[in-house]
């Protein structure tokens, strides 16, 4: 069940990635759902959930952007991995921990990335600090909306059921 | 008694190896993996066709209906545009018509007219660093791998990878290893642009220091490729210095707004570089 849960939030990232960055293609700011998926189902399930997501998220990116295959799910699953380890380690619960967990796990992943590239092409790769810095902030900010809405998202469903049958009861009375 | 966290590490380990081996095959031989990009795309791309349906009918609804606020501005703008448009398409008629007529006055072969086939971006780039779209046009409207694409201000990439029934992904020319043989109009010197820079995200490489490059001069295709038809503007050159080598060193800024890219045009003429030679001579 929750393989299925990971399969699916990694594809709805992949698809609203493809799907918003066409309105911005080669634009000046950079998104990265799948990474933002990855690193939630590592803090949410753990680490094994985190190389999964990873793996499943960084290869299909790979295959659709042409780039050499393995290189996005080595990140990525590196990414998912670690994240979901800091969160069985450490108490990631808060807003700041969580913060940390997406800003860095969006550099971690910039610099494996490019670094691999570098070391596949033999040649320097500059690694685009002020793009990448604002895609971790980016990044950061959608996980924790995207973390916020899902813990709010039982609370409210229950309130709302316990109002419905307060006033479903009081309209019998 | 297995225990959950050595057995995820083991995982992990396992994992990263099989990226490694992939990796390493692809280095190796591109061939080996294909299966995995097009299955992935083939499975992708229809959900993108299906998503961008909706998205655009929503987008429809806002524009159309809901945010009509200084559509009568841009109504008599576009009007206006229209107008110097058709102007200036008829002042490039009366210009072919006359180099027809030299043409035919000269006896020379008849440069090859190019056909093309409007296509909409349906997705944007699956991994940032790594510019593409997915278009809504594929193997079923004749499109094929290597195919150029051009917008009106200039070119915009070719398709690339396995192109399904009714989508292809095309990689931009702004991307990493991308590229395209190019002149520079004012002079007429030769090189290769490659993407992938920051900004300005174009290089035109191979141009010996002996040449006079100028800020503001017109990068063009010269179809040497056997990609892009030549003639078609890649940019404009943004900054020019002496290289330590033998060459110098050209950064162009690209014509095409590629953060507004809606609609493409897909080149279903290829050129080949015998052809472009021969018009070279011409």
């Amino acid at each position: 069940m929750r393989t299925i849960g990971i399969v699916l939030i990694v594809a709805a990232g992949l698809v609203l990635q493809t799907s918003l960055t066409r309105f911005t293609v080669g634009g000046g700011w950079a998104i990265d759902l799948v990474l933002v998926a990855v690193c939630f189902c590592a803090l949410a399930w753990g680490p094994a959930a985190g190389l999964l997501a990873g793996t499943l998220g960084g290869l299909a990116q790979d295959a659709l952007s042409g780039g050499v295959l393995g290189v996005g799910g080595f990140s990525k699953t590196l990414v998912g991995f670690l994240a979901g380890a800091v969160g069985t380690q450490f108490i990631v619960a808060q807003f700041v921990p969580r913060l940390l967990v997406f800003i860095a796990g969006t550099f971690v992943h910039q610099l494996v990335f490019w670094g691999l590239y570098a070391l596949i092409e033999q040649r320097p790769t500059a690694v685009p600090w002020t793009s990448v810095t604002m895609q971790a902030l980016i990044n950061a900010a959608i996980g924790l909306v995207v973390f916020q809405i899902i813990e709010l998202a039982p609370g409210f469903a229950a309130r709302r059921r316990a109002r419905r049958s307060r006033l479903s009861s009081g309209g019998r009375w | 008694m297995l225990d959950i966290r050595r057995r995820t590490g083991y995982l992990f380990l396992i994992v990263m190896l099989g990226h490694v081996i992939l990796i390493s095959a692809q280095v190796q031989d591109r061939g080996g993996a294909r299966l995995l990009s097009a299955v992935t795309f083939g499975l992708v791309s229809r959900i993108q066709l299906a998503t961008a349906g909706g998205v655009d009918k929503v987008r429809g609804l806002w524009h159309g209906y809901v945010w009509l606020q200084g559509a009568r501005a841009e109504n008599e703008h576009l009007r206006r545009q229209v107008v110097e448009l058709g102007g200036q398409l008829e002042e490039q008629r009366a210009r072919a018509s006359q180099v027809a007529m030299l043409e035919e006055a000269l006896n020379l072969r008849k440069s090859l007219p190019i056909e093309t086939i409007t296509a909409r971006v349906i997705a944007g780039d699956p991994t940032p660093g790594f510019p593409a779209v997915t278009i809504d046009r594929g193997s079923a409207d004749g499109l094929r791998a290597n195919m150029a694409v051009i917008a009106p201000r200039g070119i915009v990439g070719r398709i690339y990878g396995r192109v399904e029934e009714h989508a292809a992904q095309v990689q931009l020319i702004v991307g990493r290893s991308a590229g395209a043989a190019a002149y520079l109009e004012r002079t007429g010197a030769g090189g290769n642009v490659v993407g992938g820079f920051e900004d300005p995200p174009l290089r035109l490489d191979d141009v010996p220091n002996l040449v006079d490059v100028q800020v503001g001069d017109l990068v063009l295709t010269s179809g040497l490729d056997g990609i892009f038809p030549r003639g078609y503007t890649i940019g404009r050159v943004e900054r020019a210095q002496r290289g330590s080598g033998t060459y110098e060193e050209i950064a162009v800024r690209p014509t095409v707004d590629f953060s507004n890219l809606r609609y493409v045009l897909v080149v279903t003429t290829a050129p080949s570089p015998r052809w472009a030679a021969e018009a070279d001579r011409q």
